[in-house]
């Protein structure tokens, strides 16, 4: 895809996200905005997936250990085609298929069961491993929240990661500089992720991760002898002004009118793109 | 114990409930440390300003490993998260560092078993009173009202042991009048009945108390019992009723595996009665809304009506 196609995506996506998000009235909607260019460069361009073949053995895999990003995964998964776009509407409904965190076994598609943070990172790195140690020539693709990172578990996995040379696990760090409670570094200062991973053992960078070009090229390499590690410099909430600047946007519950403002915001930069 | 039950919500929320009734324990007491794991908008703490409150990060196994530190240097640490978070995840750090190490903590699991609603199957814990219940020494509450969660956060301070609060953040129902004290182990009879006697904890009490009300229109004379702590566990109480009355029903938003009806199970074995749960069938949680949880894992109190009636 080009880069506007690709621009063009991730605004569908966040249309898609805060509709599905606006049916219940309140979600995870800060998370899930952040890593919608992400989805979109990895969906539209990068990962080998097939809508019609959602379990084939051999197809790229993506991991949102940030199970709370479900919104941002459905709604990808669904412009994808992989379900009806009707469907996200039924978020958190009484037997959905779309829960708030991420459910391997009722979402087509989702390829990892997470919720409880850190877990997601040790289940993509078994992944990774099973289809390495199978033969396949696939890549998974693993999205942590910089809060997530307070996790133990995290450097656990990343040290696996590095140690056992799994370079078909991409990791993605959404440091959208903010958790549930406030901002990271007043909870728990990651000090420089990169230079963590860099000791971990990573081929790590730092790139803009609302930025479709830079996701693109950053993802577009290939690893060596060392896993990559993709630090994602984003704004919780991006894309909708008053998301971004609001204080607690970790999970908020509005009117819809709110969130009518919200969409056509959206819906304005997708027109002003297509112009 | 007055009881002030009318079926009608409080007002108070739980969480609120919390930070206040932990600002005053940390005045009170120097002692005092509150930890939390980014939960603490979820437990109302995060308003009070005080180098003993401290947010751990999203990191559960240490922060209760912490806990148990804090304790050995002398302080009286209390840690929350959600439930399963307080239960499952930090679960070898709570047993070893403070269990068998003996250092005193407070672990306080919000949202248990269906209340966890939006945050769905992975944020629903049915099986953290059954890991309590196995780690020696330990005390249970699983919280009934705004009264009785006041009396425990307080009573925890200076217990010895694990204790495990397990308490909803939102709704409850006024059961005990404001300022009502327990003590651990010791039972409260909410209703005296001579047909049977209804074990209900935590917000299956309000649905035991509505079921003994239909119940009774019916005939039936249900007692209903709230057992403050599911460990320990008032066995003297429990086995008095039984012995009374024959009929045994338990209600508790849980597993029925090793939570209150097995621990109301092993209090009563060999005794000639009859016995009902209304728990979790041995099924995992699922998202959605209270109301619909209740219904679809039959924790209401028509089912209890209905278990009790097909006892009799
Ligand atoms: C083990 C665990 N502890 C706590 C939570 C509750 N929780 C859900 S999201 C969240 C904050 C996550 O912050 P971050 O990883 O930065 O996510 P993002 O900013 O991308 O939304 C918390 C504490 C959880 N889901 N799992
Ligand atoms: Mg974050």
């Amino acid at each position: 895809m080009t880069t506007k196609e690709l621009e063009k995506f991730a605004l569908e996506i966040r249309l898609a996200t805060v509709e599905c998000i606006k049916s219940r009235g309140f979600g995870h909607i800060g998370g899930s905005l952040s890593v919608c260019d992400a989805l979109a460069v990895l969906y539209g361009d990068i990962m080998n997936v097939d809508p019609k073949n959602p379990a084939k053995p051999d197809r790229d895999k993506f991991v949102s250990s940030k199970g709370h990003a479900g919104p941002a995964v459905y709604a990808t998964l669904a412009l994808k085609g992989y379900f009806p776009k009707e469907q996200l509407l039924t978020l958190n409904q009484p037997g959905t298929n779309f829960p708030s965190h991420c459910d391997m076994n009722k979402t087509p598609g989702v390829d990892m069961t997470t919720g409880s943070l850190g877990q997601g990172t040790s289940e993509a790195v078994g992944l990774a491993l099973g289809d390495k140690l199978q033969g396949r020539n696939c890549t998974t693709y693993l999205m942590v929240g910089d809060g997530e990172a307070n996790e133990g578990q995290v450097w656990e996995a990343a040290m696996f990661t590095a140690a056992k040379k799994l370079t078909n696990l991409v990791w993605l760090i959404d440091w959208n500089k903010k958790q549930l409670d406030g901002y990271v570094s007043d909870i728990l200062e990651p000090f420089d992720f990169e230079e963590k991973f860099r000791a971990f053992g990573f081929d790590a960078c730092t790139i803009d991760g609302n930025d479709v070009a830079q996701l693109k090229e950053a993802l577009s390499k290939k690893a060596t002898d060392k896993p990559i590690a993709i630090i994602l410099d984003t704004v919780k909430g991006k894309g909708v002004t008053e998301v971004e600047e609001a204080a607690g946007n970790h999970s908020m519950n509005v009117g819809a009118e709110v969130f009518d403002g919200w969409i056509e915001e959206i819906k304005g930069k997708l027109a002003a793109l297509e112009a | 114990m007055k009881i002030v039950y009318n079926g009608e919500k409080d007002s108070r929320q739980f969480k609120n409930v919390i930070g206040e009734t932990v600002e005053a324990l940390l005045k009170a007491d120097d002692k005092v440390v509150w930890l939390d794991a980014d939960l603490m908008g979820c437990s109302g703490t995060n308003k009070i300003k005080d180098d003993r409150v401290i947010n751990c990060g999203i990191a559960e196994a240490n922060m209760a490993g912490i806990a148990a530190g804090l304790s050995a240097a002398g302080m009286k640490p209390y840690a929350h998260t959600f439930g399963p978070f307080a239960s499952r995840r930090c679960y070898d750090q709570v047993f070893l560092a403070a269990g068998y190490a003996k250092n005193p903590i407070t672990m306080i699991g919000t949202d248990p078993g269906i209340t966890a609603a939006f945050n769905g199957g992975t944020h629903m814990p049915f099986e953290d009173v059954a890991l309590y219940r196995a780690l020696p020494e330990a005390t249970i509450f699983d919280i009934t009202d705004v009264p009785m969660l006041e009396a425990a956060l307080k009573m925890a301070k200076d217990m010895p042991g694990v204790k495990y609060i397990r308490v909803p953040r939102k709704d409850s129902y006024q059961v005990y009048e404001d300022g009502a004290e327990f003590t651990p182990g010791k039972a409260v009879v909410l209703r005296e009945g001579k047909d049977g006697v209804i074990v209900a904890s935590g917000i299956m009490v309000h649905e035991a108390l509505q079921a003994a009300e239909k119940l009774a229109k019916d005939g039936i004379e249900m007692a209903v019992i709230d057992p403050i702590t599911i460990k320990p566990l008032d066995v003297e109480t429990i086995r008095a009723y039984a012995e009374k009355t024959g009929l045994v029903v338990v209600a508790e938003n849980h597993n029925y595996i090793g939570g209150l009806t097995s621990a109301v199970q092993d209090a009563v074995c060999g005794m000639a009665l009859k016995f009902g749960y209304v728990a979790v069938e041995d099924k995992f949680g699922e998202v959605g809304p209270v109301d619909y949880l209740r219904t679809q894992y039959d924790l209401t109190d028509d089912h209890i009506v209905k278990v009790v009636k097909g006892l009799k």
